[in-house]
């Protein structure tokens, strides 16, 4: 069982796995969001979480003081996700039968006054927060450790929680693509995304069928992508930088074969045998040919699905919607090329500096 | 003399409103310049650029880590030729370990892999490690200058001062 576990949770699989029952979750959402299902999603959890603690390897990990608030976190995701879906179902069964959603009945659409009912919330969850905060300093000492040292780096290196997510992505990145334009992207992306969704539906109320697309495309860069991304760089890198599951020992000599190559090594010697051509814009032709024909393939996607899209959104919010989303997914992209092929970069040009 | 005044009249206006520029100018840039100040610390703690590496000798083939923590230089020599390389890795300049066992470097960050003489093959990292000058005095000892870097993608490994040989 527990080889069967760290079997699948090797990246790959995990992912693939991960984006198969997404898709799922996505199909059955009636499902997802029902109670049945939430019991299910908890019990299973804390009953896995039981027997997993039983390991000491999988102990070790989770109870590493950086790693508890990680997990804590994680279950928060799970709970809210859950949560959000849930309502999201229940409204849309209410709106198919002709009512109004929960948040827009009669009594729920009276109005109250920020002072005191909101402003008391606030000031006990500002209590809450800190008493839970003193307690937590008390109970586990900050994990600080030797002075910096610019000629020693701690193995693994790890980066605070937030960014490991980035640092799963830099394995499979130039560090100028997935340190500064991929982060860059996101940000404005996300501030972006007001001015881009401007269906009015959903407004004040939770519903998943009114906004499918929406909410599909956020949780999956949410969830499957970042959180994901997180997780693997929290729990299951060792030293070394090397994948470890979470029921194997962190063993510093685990031999992992990744002799990666580009995609110009790939073509030019070992598909036509040739050597690498001395020009370096010859020699990388195919990755420069494929990244700008991955970008140009916008009027194929428009043919073929986004036609409503863009009558709705209208000419700029559709072909900013369609950049980000080609910039979104040309991370899994790039991961199952260096999963399937061992693909270092596309576009390969230290002489610039410039790696895709 | 008894009647207070209450507003002013455009000369005074322009007086009170210049010393009130002037001021916040002054302010304005005695902040800046001590941060301008800030930036540049009395005292750095820089190891130097070039040190004195001991007789060609002194080094066993293969990779050396004796300079490593206090200058971040690992000696590799092999077939007659001694390089000096830089100990960061050219993904994201993190500092790789050398594992004898494999008889490779391992970068903790994002797992870049090199081989003993600086070439990558594993992981992300675009281009070999890079490699400092190395000369020998005239005492015979070995000088490293990390002041001046030989990168092999731009074909300068084979340059003069890339490398001596033993």
């Amino acid at each position: 069982m527990k080889e069967l576990i760290n079997f699948l949770s090797i990246p790959q699989y995990a992912f693939t796995s991960l984006l198969i029952l997404f898709f799922i979750g996505i199909k059955k959402i009636d499902f997802v969001g029902s109670k049945k299902f939430g019991k299910i999603l908890f019990w299973g959890t804390i009953i896995f979480f039981l027997w997993a603690m039983t390991d000491s390897v999988f102990f070790a990990t989770i109870s590493w003081p950086d790693n508890i608030p990680i997990g804590i976190l994680i279950a928060i995701v799970l709970w809210s996700t859950w949560f959000s879906i849930h309502k999201a179902v229940e409204n849309d069964a209410r709106i198919a039968k002709g009512e109004p959603p929960i948040e827009g009945t009669p009594e729920n659409r009276e109005k109250v006054w920020t002072w005191p009912n909101l402003v008391y919330t606030e000031l006990f969850a500002i209590i809450a927060c800190t008493i839970f905060l003193v307690v937590w300093a008390i109970l586990f000492k900050a994990p600080l450790e030797e002075p910096a040292n610019p000629t020693w780096a701690p193995n693994p290196a790890k980066a605070p929680w937030y960014f490991l997510g980035l640092q799963e992505m830099l394995v499979y990145f130039d560090p100028w693509l997935a340190g500064v334009v991929l982060p860059g992207m996101i940000i404005v992306g996300l501030c972006a995304i007001p001015y881009i969704d401007i269906n009015p539906l959903g407004n004040g109320y939770y519903t998943f069928k009114q906004r499918k697309f929406a909410i599909t495309t956020f949780l999956f860069g949410w969830l499957v992508l970042w959180i994901f991304l997180i997780i693997v760089g929290t729990f299951l890198r060792g030293p070394n930088w090397t994948f470890y599951g979470p029921f194997e020992f962190w063993d510093h000599h685990k031999v992992v074969a990744e002799n990666n190559i580009n995609l110009s090594e790939i073509f030019w010697i070992k598909l036509l045998n040739v050597g690498l051509p001395q020009n370096i814009f010859l020699r990388e032709i195919l990755g420069i040919l494929g990244t700008i024909g991955y970008f140009a393939s916008v009027p194929l996607i428009t043919k073929y699905w986004g036609k409503n899209y863009l009558k709705r959104m209208g000419n700029i919010r559709y072909y900013l919607m369609i950049g980000l989303m080609l910039v979104m997914m040309s991370l899994p992209i790039k991961m199952y090329l260096r999963w399937l092929i061992n693909l270092k970069y596309i576009v390969f040009m230290p002489e610039f500096e410039f790696n895709i | 003399m008894s009647e207070q005044r209450l507003s002013l009249n455009r000369r005074e206006f322009f007086g009170w409103l210049s010393t009130g520029w002037i001021m916040f100018a002054a302010a304005s840039t005695g902040m800046a310049s001590l941060i301008f100040r800030f930036l540049y610390p009395n005292v750095v703690f820089e190891p130097p650029m070039d040190f004195v590496a001991g007789f060609p000798s002194d080094y066993e083939e293969g990779v050396d880590e004796r300079w490593k923590n206090g200058f971040g230089v690992w000696i590799y020599k092999n077939e007659g030729k001694l390089v000096a390389m830089s100990n960061i890795c050219t993904h994201l300049g993190c500092v790789p370990t050398w594992l004898p066992a494999e008889r490779k470097f391992k970068c903790p960050c994002h797992g870049s892999g090199y081989y003993p003489n600086g070439v990558n093959f594993e992981g992300p990292a675009p281009r070999p490690l890079e490699r400092y000058r190395v000369f020998t005095n005239a005492d015979g000892k070995i000088v490293i200058d990390k002041s001046k870097v030989f990168r092999a993608e731009k074909g300068e490994w084979g340059y003069p001062g890339a490398y001596i040989n033993v």
